[in-house]
């Protein structure tokens, strides 16, 4: 046990920073990414490579950028330095096969449509015929555990429901990379850890590569194949952690590794010196 | 049963009011007790009097409410995705906003004389504004985070206005029309009544002016029957359209 914990210590010590590179081609690729609003650096000198699979975690302190992060990854805001290329190409606008899953998933629903016409919206904007549309919808509603809510509206469906519904109208963009902004942050306890494993579940069966930003620091290890630690003003990537945990991964016996303890340690270190 | 208890006060009233007609016995030239009143209505409902005169107004509400309603909502898109617009306009709206309706009857009278078209531009001068602000600030309303989920999915600007703008503004744009249209019908009467000489507000002068209170009071309620009546149909049709708007805002 100490022995596994004095291993692990010594192999997080030496995790060099920003040289962690990933295993296989980089599907993703930051290089020297800033970002200033106006006289405020939002980040700083970001370099990360993300291979395809890969399921990648962003924590750190309120108000380091996570979100940002995420959204220049999107294409839906421009780096003001360095450049940010997907499938070796620069990231200018969204992409067709990346899709978000955000937190407020009120607000991301459209209110008027019901949760099978809400998945439509992905398949009307990928111009699918109508014929084939309803098939796709069913598979996807019932991949999220919501075939018998398919013509609720997203008013009449609790916020686990909502988030599995955006999460099925984000599946319906056949997408390569997920990019999930805090998507379990309003969502109680045991509803949270559902969706983790459903989140689990749907990435290993796709082979979708996964961004998840999240202030959760046990459900970035639990989740994740490596963890990136943003430090705040400006945004930087203060570490970035491999997690060498088993898969699949299990809500008890994972969360009792020592190699989980000792990350999970490590990270709430790294994060109360911040507060 | 809910429903039954709303009309319990008004049947109450009218049978205090019969009663007491009956009791000390009023031959007055300003009041008229229920009986007569009915008496009244039913007159006018058979010579044709009311519904004419009901078609005319009507007619003039629905003329004013289209125009007035018509040219706001499309003013509202205007302002709503074009806020540069809005600002330049915002002072003349602020000023022009807070005259009563009536206020331009003089200029409607010389300009049109009596008849449709005097009354119709009032009412479209009173309904102008409300729905022009409410479409306004409906388009400002759409969450932005609508419009990222248009991104993200690539949606064309076409797909974008269809499938995203016009959805989303269409609930409170109805909820404007349902306020446009009860200004309507309020302006109709009310120009009908100070000088426009047609429709139930003209009837209700007359009436009033020949000392006729039994007719007064029955064209009174038959206007109060057609605007509650109007509201009810839309708040109705509202539900029945927008059924998510409604579970939404009861949640709130």
């Amino acid at each position: 046990m100490t022995a596994t914990l004095h291993r692990l210590d010594r192999k997080l010590a030496n995790t060099p920073p920003a040289s962690a590179k990933t295993k296989g081609k980089p599907l993703i690729s930051l290089k020297g990414v800033g970002l200033t609003f106006g006289s405020n650096e939002v980040l700083r000198d970001i370099d990360v490579e993300i291979g395809e699979g890969e399921f990648v975690c962003v924590i750190g302190p309120s108000g380091c950028g996570k979100t940002t992060l995420l959204r220049i990854l999107s294409g839906l805001i421009q780096a003001s330095r360095g450049t940010v290329s997907y499938r070796g190409k620069e990231q200018r606008e969204p992409a067709s096969d990346i899709a978000i899953v955000f937190q407020d998933y009120a607000n991301a629903l459209l209110p008027w449509r019901t949760a099978s016409q809400n998945v439509s919206l992905a398949l009307e904007a990928a111009g699918m015929p109508r014929a084939e549309r309803r098939d796709r919808i069913a598979e996807l509603l019932s991949k999220v555990g919501l075939s018998k809510h398919a013509d609720k509206f997203p008013s009449e469906m609790s916020g686990g429901m909502q988030q599995r519904l955006q999460i099925a109208r984000c599946l319906a963009q056949n997408p390569s990379v997920i990019l999930m902004d805090e998507p379990f942050g309003a969502l109680d306890a045991m509803t949270r850890q559902k969706l983790q494993d459903e989140i689990l579940s749907i990435v290993s069966e796709s082979n979708v590569t996964a961004f998840f930003v999240t202030h959760d620091l046990e459900e970035a290890i639990y989740l994740g194949d490596r963890v990136i630690a943003l430090e705040p003003n400006p945004g930087r990537i203060a570490e970035l952690i491999d997690v060498p945990l088993a898969r699949p991964r299990n809500q008890l016996t994972t969360r009792e590794e020592p190699e989980f303890l000792a990350l999970r340690r490590k990270l709430f270190d790294f994060v109360l010196r911040y507060e | 049963m809910k429903a039954l208890k709303g009309f319990a006060l008004p049947i109450l009233l009218l049978i205090l009011w019969q009663v007491s007609a009956l009791a000390v016995g009023i031959h007055s030239d300003t009041l008229a007790a229920p009986v007569e009143i009915a008496a009244a209505f039913a007159a006018g409902i058979s010579n044709g009097s009311i519904l004419r005169a009901t078609v005319m107004t009507l007619t003039a509400a629905a003329g004013g409410l289209a125009v007035g309603a018509g040219l706001g909502v499309a003013a509202g898109f205007l302002f709503g995705l074009l806020p540069p617009l809005s600002r330049l306009a915002r002072i003349t709206v602020e000023v022009l906003r807070p005259v009563p309706a009536v206020a331009i009857l003089p200029i409607a009278l010389l300009v049109f004389g009596f008849g449709y078209p005097m009354e119709i531009s009032i009412i479209a001068f009173a309904c102008f504004f409300p729905v022009l602000l409410l479409t306004e600030s409906a388009i400002r309303q759409i969450s932005p985070r609508l419009m990222e989920v248009a991104r993200v999915m690539r949606l064309t600007s076409v797909q974008r206005t269809f499938k995203i703008v016009f959805p989303a503004v269409l609930p409170r744009l109805f909820v404007a029309m349902r306020l446009a249209a009860g200004v309507a019908l309020i302006v109709s009467v009310t120009v009908e009544i100070a000088a426009n000489p047609q429709g139930l507000g003209y009837n209700l002068m007359l009436a009033g002016q020949s000392l006729r209170p039994a007719d007064m009071f029955a064209i009174l309620f038959w206007i109060g029957l057609i605007g509650w009546t109007l509201n009810w149909a839309l708040m109705r049709t509202e539900r029945k359209l927008f059924p998510f708007h409604s579970l939404r805002r009861g949640e709130e």
